[in-house]
């Protein structure tokens, strides 16, 4: 450890040269060095990039396909180019062409997902954060709160819920969140309990922060990457309970599809027709697995313990 | 501040001027838990001028600490509580204001180092410098940025300029440190509690960062509150010092004479508890025993399990600091005989 004799301050004018700072490496550069040796990380970046053009752009390209009925090309199978390009991927029950099924679905997929888990994580880690820092009484309430969400299944939950209310979009999105947001307010709140008694709250309080400035600037940051790693988990989970309640015709309404909806609508004809579930399952899975391994490399790119 | 003042008669341990930037008096502080009270601080008292430096030593657990964040008044409650005393803060009384004017003083005019790892890992430091200027000052950030990068010149943290935006693990324990310290320093407050600021350092870098100290309190000419248990820091870096013991003051003074000639006990067992350069000795002589349960504190003086000198009134009479010397004091019944008795020897 090496450390120099401490300077006068007029020593220290003189050596303020040009008192130009040193300039902060943006995130993207940050994020390119940590690509560079990353195989995987960048195969998922590519993974990605891919499904939200397509989910983007897909839809507007091919929409009408989408819902297009050609009896006469019921179930194509799939990769075979004598049907044209809009059937590579096959047709469904009705002769829709399976790959502009896929792009409207992951439309409405992704915008489910993303909406439920950034509307859980934003809501449930802040009550977990607030009401870890308060504690006492506030806490105990809440977390018996949660301790009874968890004990009653959130499918259900969301069943009851959106009985009452009706299927929709906007009721499937907060229904979703709601159900999960114990998982998120549990883990900030335990977060929050470890990180609260570290000195530098105390130094932060000892220097005139208050309750409000400690728990935004002082623990969020600092819990947010166990938290952003509970979401992109939780993210894969949304996909499934989606799918589970279009299953049970309270998710989205047709002519709206779902990744989820696929699934189910192609588990009759998996005998004949392997494609119309197995393809759906295949974006579910590359989705969830794609965003956990870019939500690790975020992690590491932005570490700073 | 909780009502139940019980009126310590003025003895005399603080004198009365205003001079000083901070006066606390018959401080008191418990934790009210679930197996009981604990008396954490029991009528503590003592004032720090402007440009001093005053140490507050004891064992672990004998309230040190616990008094330093009652007078910045970030104890959490509950389960502390402030049950009375006064804490002076340049005239102003820290205790009888509401926490949102004692928010603002709060680094702006008294601040504090803690022991290491006083910062946040996810931020760079010139960001956790800068903060103290823009949200103090309302500096605008990239002016706000230009001081933190100043200031950590000034603590001396070479080519601090390239340094602003790394973050507190890549730097050493002695580095951080003067980062801290920068952090405390930004608003040139009048009063600065540095709570055993060198605890985790090692020997050459504890010298460097007391020199820091010392150099930043004659420019600014802060007061300094030197919270340790290292008598061999209190010799060197002090002026005055309290020592204090199951969270009660039992001598204060001058630092050299107090040290030339303990007043209490208590200060004699821990000077000889500490280790000598210039004589081998087979082993310490600690302090028998252990500290007080705060929760049960003994009847009379809270010592007298412990001391050496204790007699039959130690146990039952009441103690209170008396005046041993010019700005002397000591809460032992038998100061002076136990002086005669050792001059004797």
């Amino acid at each position: 450890m090496q450390e120099p004799v401490i300077t006068t301050i007029g020593a220290a004018e003189t050596a303020t040269d040009g008192s130009t700072l040193m300039r902060r490496d943006r995130f993207s550069v940050r994020l390119r060095h940590v690509l560079r040796r990353d195989r995987l990380g960048q195969l998922a970046l590519v993974i990605i990039v891919v499904i939200v053009i397509a989910a983007v752009f897909g839809p507007l390209m091919m929409g009408d396909a989408a819902t297009q009925a050609d009896l006469g090309k019921r179930f194509v199978a799939p990769f075979n180019p004598d049907h044209g390009a809009a059937y590579i991927l096959g047709s469904d029950a009705l002769g829709r062409s399976f790959l502009a099924r896929l792009l409207v679905a992951a439309r409405t997929t992704l915008i489910i997902a993303v909406l439920a888990v950034v509307v859980a994580t934003l809501i449930g880690s802040l009550i977990g954060t607030v009401v870890g820092y308060i504690g006492g009484r506030v806490d105990a309430y809440v977390m018996r709160i949660a301790d009874v969400m968890q004990a009653f299944p959130s499918l259900l939950l969301a069943l009851i819920i959106l009985y009452t209310v009706g299927p929709g979009l906007a009721p499937l999105i907060i229904v979703l969140a709601v159900a999960r947001m114990e998982v998120y307010v549990r883990v900030a709140r335990a977060e929050t309990l470890a990180v609260r008694e570290r000195l530098f709250v105390t130094a932060a309080r000892a220097l005139g922060a208050g309750p409000i400035r400690i728990v935004l600037t002082q623990i969020v940051p600092v819990i947010a990457a166990s938290v952003v790693s509970l979401a992109t988990l939780e993210f894969a989970l949304v996909i499934l309970s989606e799918s589970a309640l279009s299953f049970l015709g309270l998710g989205v309404q047709q002519p709206d599809i779902t990744w989820g909806g696929l699934i189910a609508e192609g588990r009759n004809y998996l005998r004949d027709a392997w494609w119309v579930a197995l393809l759906p399952g295949l974006a579910i899975t590359l989705t969830a697995v794609a965003v956990n391994v870019m939500a690790d490399v975020v992690r590491r790119t932005t570490q700073t313990d | 501040m909780m009502g139940q003042l019980e009126k310590p008669a003025d003895d005399g341990c603080t004198s009365t001027t205003d001079t000083h930037v901070l006066d606390v008096k018959d401080l008191a502080v418990e934790f009210r838990l679930r197996t009981g009270v604990v008396h954490a601080v029991a009528g503590l008292s003592y004032f720090l001028d402007k440009g001093e430096t005053l140490a507050i030593v004891g064992e672990s657990g004998s309230g040190k600490s616990v008094a330093a964040y009652a007078v910045l008044g970030i104890l959490t409650t509950p389960p502390a509580f402030v049950t009375g005393g006064r804490v002076l803060l340049q005239g102003r009384d820290l205790l009888a204001m509401s926490e949102n004017q004692r928010r603002r003083l709060r680094g702006n005019e008294i601040a504090m180092v803690a022991q290491n790892a006083s910062l946040n890992p996810v931020f760079s430091v010139g960001w956790q410098i800068a903060e103290q200027f823009r949200v103090h000052r309302g500096t605008p950030r990239r002016e706000a940025m230009q001081l933190a990068g100043e200031l950590m010149d000034r603590v001396g943290i070479p080519s601090a300029r390239q340094r602003v935006n790394d973050h507190p693990h890549q730097f050493s324990g002695g580095m951080r440190q003067r980062v801290a310290i920068a952090m405390a320093m930004a608003l040139e407050p009048a009063v600065l509690i540095a709570d055993e600021p060198t605890t985790a350092l090692d020997v050459t870098v504890q010298a460097q960062i007391m020199a820091l100290l010392a150099e930043m309190q004659q420019q600014t000419g802060m007061g300094l509150i030197l919270i340790t248990h290292d008598l061999g820091l209190v010799s060197e870096a002090a002026d005055r010092l309290v020592v204090m013991y199951a969270g009660r003051e039992c001598e204060t003074g001058g630092v050299e004479e107090v040290f030339r000639n303990p007043g209490h006990p208590y200060t004699r067992g821990l000077m000889k508890s500490i280790p000598h350069m210039d004589r081998k000795q087979a082993r310490l002589e600690p302090i028998g025993g252990s500290l007080a349960d705060l929760m049960n504190v003994p009847t009379g003086c809270p010592f007298h399990p412990r001391c050496p000198f204790a007699e039959q009134r130690c146990t039952t009479e009441p103690v209170k600091l008396q005046e041993i010397g010019p700005g002397r004091m000591s809460s032992c019944l038998r100061v002076n005989e136990i002086r005669e008795q050792l001059d004797g020897e």
